[in-house]
C-alpha cells in the first residue's frame, strides 16, 4: 500500500487581508493570495515596500490572522484555532530569521539557541544543550556560543538568529530580509548557510528580499505587486 | 542555566540581572519601605509589650472589692418618697463578706493562676519631723508576691513583711530621709498608731506609685485600719490576660462583687495602642502602596524596554501565560529581594535605637522584642505586594502583538 501523500509545509487559499474593517476607511492590502510552499523548497519572495510582503509574512508566520481565506501549515487547517493553538503550531512548525537578528542580549548565544526548546519543555537539560550546540556548530560558531548577543557582530548575531529559528527542527523558516542589514561578504555568508541547512535538513525557506541577486539564487520567485502575487 | 528552575524564573532572573541598575535601584526603593514598616512594627510592639509586663507584673489581673454603697430611699407608700433628694453615702473601708469562701471558689475556678487577700487603706507615714500621706496595701507575701512581682522592682533591702515591717517606695524613702533597717510611724484614722521597720525599697518605674505606696503584712494592715480578720479586695492573676474582662464578669454574676479586671483599669493604655495601631497601619498601608507602585513603574518601564524580546519570545512560541508569568516573577523577586535587605536593616537600626538609646540610669528604655513571625509576615507580604504591583505590566506584556512589539 502507497503511503499517504505528505502535506506541503504551507498552502494559502484566496487569502485576503483588510485594515479597519467595517469602517469608512476600510482598506484590502491582500488579495485572494493563493501560494503553495513544498517541504524542502527555498522561495523567495520579493515586492516594492508597501506592496504587502510583511502582512503576508505575518499571516504565514501565524503572527496575524488572515480576513479571508484558508491557512495550512503542515496540513493542520489555522482559521479554526485558537491563540494558543496557534502558539503551539508556530513554535513547532515554524522559525523566524529577522532582519534584526534580534537576539535576547540577556542571554549567551548557546542560551538563545535553547530559549524556543526552553519555552517548549519548561525545564534546561543536557539534550537541550547538546541541541543548541550542535546547531551553533552547524553554523560555525560554536567558539562563540558563551558570548551575549551583545558582543557578536551583525553577521554573527544573523547566524546565532538561524540556529535558533532551527532549533525545534521546524518545517519552514519565515526568513525577513536577513541580510538587509549586513554588509555584501556576511550577506553572502548568511544566505549560503541558509541554503546549505535547507540543503541539509530539508527544511523549507520563504525569504523576504529586496536583493534580485539574492532571489535569483532561490528555487523560486513569488512576488507580491499591490497585495496580489504575480510569479 | 540552572536545570532546577523553569523558564519563567530563567527568564525573569535573567532580565533583572541585565537591568542591574533598575533592579537595585528599585530594591533599595522596597527596602527603605520595608525597612520602616519592620522597624515601626517591632518598635510599637517592644514598647506595648514592656508596658504590659510593667502593668501585669505591679497589678493583679482582677480586682475584686465591695460593691458600692448606696443610700436605699426610705418609701412611705408606693410612689411616695420620704425627701426629695437622697444623699449620695461616703464610701467607708469594710471588709468584704466571707472573703475565705470567696477565695477558696476562686482557687476552684479553671483559669485562675493565684488568688490572694488585700487591705488597703490611707494612712500617714511619719519620721521625725517629715510625713506623708500614703496608701497601705497589707498582705499576705506568700501569695501576694506571686501575683504582683514586688520583689523584682526592690532596689534596696529584702522583700520581707513581718509583723512590724514595712515595704516603701523609692521616692518615699527620699521624701522621708528613711533607707533600710529605719523606723517610721504609721498613723491611721481609725486606729491607733504602729511604729514599723524599713525592710525594703522599690522602685516600679512610676514616680506616683513609688511616692504614694506602703506595703505591709496584712495582719499588720488589718489592725492598722480597724479591720481585723477583713480583707477589702481580693487579687486575682489569670492563666489568659485577655480574658480577664470575661472572667471578671462572671465573678460579679456570680458573687456580687465589683471585679474589676486589668483591660478595665488601664482603658486609656487601651486607646493609646489603638491609636497607635491604627496610624501604624495607615502608614503601613501607605508605605506598602508606594512600594507596590514603584515596582509597577519600573516594571512598566521594563516591559516597553523589552518589547522586542517579548516579540521574539511570543513568535518562538511562547504563550501569553508564560510571558505574564516572567514579570509576575519580578514583581515578586523584587519584592522579596527589598524585603530582605529591608527586614535586615529595619532590625539593625532597631539593635542600634535600642543599644544606644538608653534611659539615664543606663537601663534599656524598651526591650528588644524581635519575633519572627514579623519578618515571614513582611517576606510574604511584600512578595505578594510586589506580584500584585506586577500584574498591570504584566498583562501588558502578555497582551503584547509580537508584530507590533517587533516590528517597534
Amino acid at each position: 500500500m502507497a503511503n499517504p501523500p505528505t502535506p506541503a509545509v504551507l498552502r494559502l487559499e484566496r487569502i485576503c487581508k483588510s485594515y479597519n474593517l467595517g469602517t469608512a476607511v476600510e482598506v484590502e492590502v491582500l488579495h485572494e493570495i493563493d501560494l503553495t510552499l513544498e517541504r524542502g523548497e527555498f522561495v523567495a519572495l520579493i515586492g516594492p515596500s508597501g506592496s504587502g510582503k510583511s502582512t503576508l509574512l505575518n499571516i504565514i508566520g501565524l503572527l496575524d490572522r488572515p480576513t479571508k481565506g484558508r491557512l495550512f501549515v503542515e496540513g493542520h487547517e489555522t482559521s479554526t484555532l485558537d491563540d494558543a493553538a496557534l502558539t503551539r503550531l508556530r513554535g513547532h512548525a515554524i522559525g523566524f530569521v529577522f532582519q534584526y537578528h534580534y537576539l535576547i542580549s540577556a542571554f549567551t548565544a548557546l542560551e538563545n539557541v535553547m530559549m524556543p526548546i526552553l519555552a517548549d519543555r519548561g525545564f534546561p537539560d543536557a539534550a537541550m544543550r547538546q541541541r543548541a550546540h550542535a546547531l551553533l556548530d552547524q553554523v560555525g560558531l560554536s567558539r562563540w556560543e558563551n558570548n551575549l548577543a551583545t558582543n557578536m557582530s551583525g553577521g554573527q548575531q544573523q547566524r546565532v538568529a538561524i540556529a535558533r529559528a532551527l532549533a525545534m527542527n521546524p518545517a519552514l523558516i519565515l526568513a525577513d530580509e536577513p541580510t538587509g542589514n549586513l554588509d555584501t561578504k556576511s550577506a553572502d555568508t548568511v544566505f549560503e548557510m541558509m541554503r546549505q541547512v535547507n540543503r541539509t535538513n530539508g527544511t523549507s525557506f520563504l525569504l523576504v528580499t529586496h536583493s534580485p541577486e539574492l532571489a535569483k539564487r532561490c528555487d523560486r520567485i513569488v512576488e507580491v505587486v499591490d497585495g496580489r502575487l504575480t510569479g | 542555566m540552572n536545570p532546577l528552575l523553569p523558564f519563567e524564573w530563567i527568564t525573569a532572573w535573567r532580565f533583572m540581572r541585565e537591568g542591574k541598575m533598575q533592579t537595585i535601584f528599585i530594591i533599595t526603593a522596597v527596602s527603605i519601605g520595608v525597612a520602616v514598616i519592620v522597624f515601626m512594627s517591632a518598635m510599637l510592639s517592644s514598647l506595648q509589650a514592656n508596658f504590659l509586663k510593667r502593668v501585669l507584673t505591679s497589678t493583679s489581673h482582677i480586682q475584686i472589692i465591695r460593691p458600692d454603697q448606696i443610700a436605699r430611699p426610705l418609701r412611705l407608700e408606693p410612689g411616695a418618697l420620704e425627701a426629695a433628694t437622697v444623699q449620695t453615702p461616703s464610701q467607708r473601708v469594710l471588709s468584704i463578706d466571707q472573703w475565705p469562701a470567696i477565695i477558696a471558689q476562686l482557687r476552684q475556678t479553671p483559669g485562675i493562676t493565684h488568688v490572694a487577700p488585700a487591705v488597703q487603706g490611707s494612712a500617714l507615714v511619719i519620721r521625725g519631723d517629715a510625713s506623708r500621706s500614703v496608701s497601705v496595701t497589707a498582705v499576705d507575701a506568700a501569695t501576694y508576691f506571686q501575683i504582683v512581682a514586688l520583689p523584682d522592682y526592690i532596689v534596696l533591702g529584702q522583700p520581707r513583711l513581718g509583723a512590724d515591717d514595712i515595704i516603701i517606695g523609692i521616692e518615699l524613702a527620699k521624701d522621708l530621709g528613711a533607707t533600710v533597717g529605719d523606723k517610721l510611724t504609721l498613723r491611721s484614722n481609725t486606729a491607733a498608731g504602729r511604729t514599723v521597720t524599713v525592710t525594703g525599697i522599690f522602685d516600679l518605674g512610676n514616680r506616683g506609685a513609688n511616692k504614694n505606696n506602703v506595703f505591709l503584712a496584712l495582719r499588720s494592715g488589718q489592725a492598722l485600719l480597724n479591720l481585723v480578720g477583713g480583707a477589702t479586695s481580693i487579687e486575682v492573676t489569670l492563666t489568659d490576660i485577655y480574658a480577664a474582662e470575661d472572667v471578671a464578669q462572671d465573678i460579679h454574676t456570680w458573687s456580687g462583687l465589683q471585679a474589676i479586671s486589668w483591660i478595665t483599669s488601664n482603658a486609656q493604655f487601651f486607646t493609646a495602642v489603638n491609636a497607635q495601631q491604627t496610624s501604624n497601619t495607615l502608614i503601613r498601608a501607605f508605605v506598602g502602596l508606594s512600594v507596590a507602585f514603584g515596582i509597577a513603574s519600573v516594571l512598566v518601564v521594563s516591559v516597553i524596554q523589552r518589547s522586542k524580546d517579548i516579540g521574539i519570545l511570543r513568535a518562538m512560541g511562547t504563550s501569553r501565560g508564560k510571558v505574564l508569568r516572567v514579570f509576575l516573577i519580578q514583581g515578586g523577586l523584587l519584592g522579596m529581594a527589598g524585603s530582605v535587605v529591608g527586614a535586615a536593616a529595619g532590625a539593625g537600626a532597631l539593635i542600634f535605637w535600642h543599644a544606644y538609646l538608653r534611659e539615664p540610669d543606663g537601663s534599656e528604655l524598651f526591650p528588644l522584642v524581635l519575633e519572627p513571625s514579623l519578618f515571614l509576615n513582611t517576606l510574604l507580604l511584600a512578595a505578594l505586594t510586589g506580584v500584585a504591583a506586577a500584574a498591570v505590566p504584566a498583562l501588558q506584556a502578555a497582551r503584547l502583538d509580537p508584530v507590533v512589539a517587533i516590528r517597534g
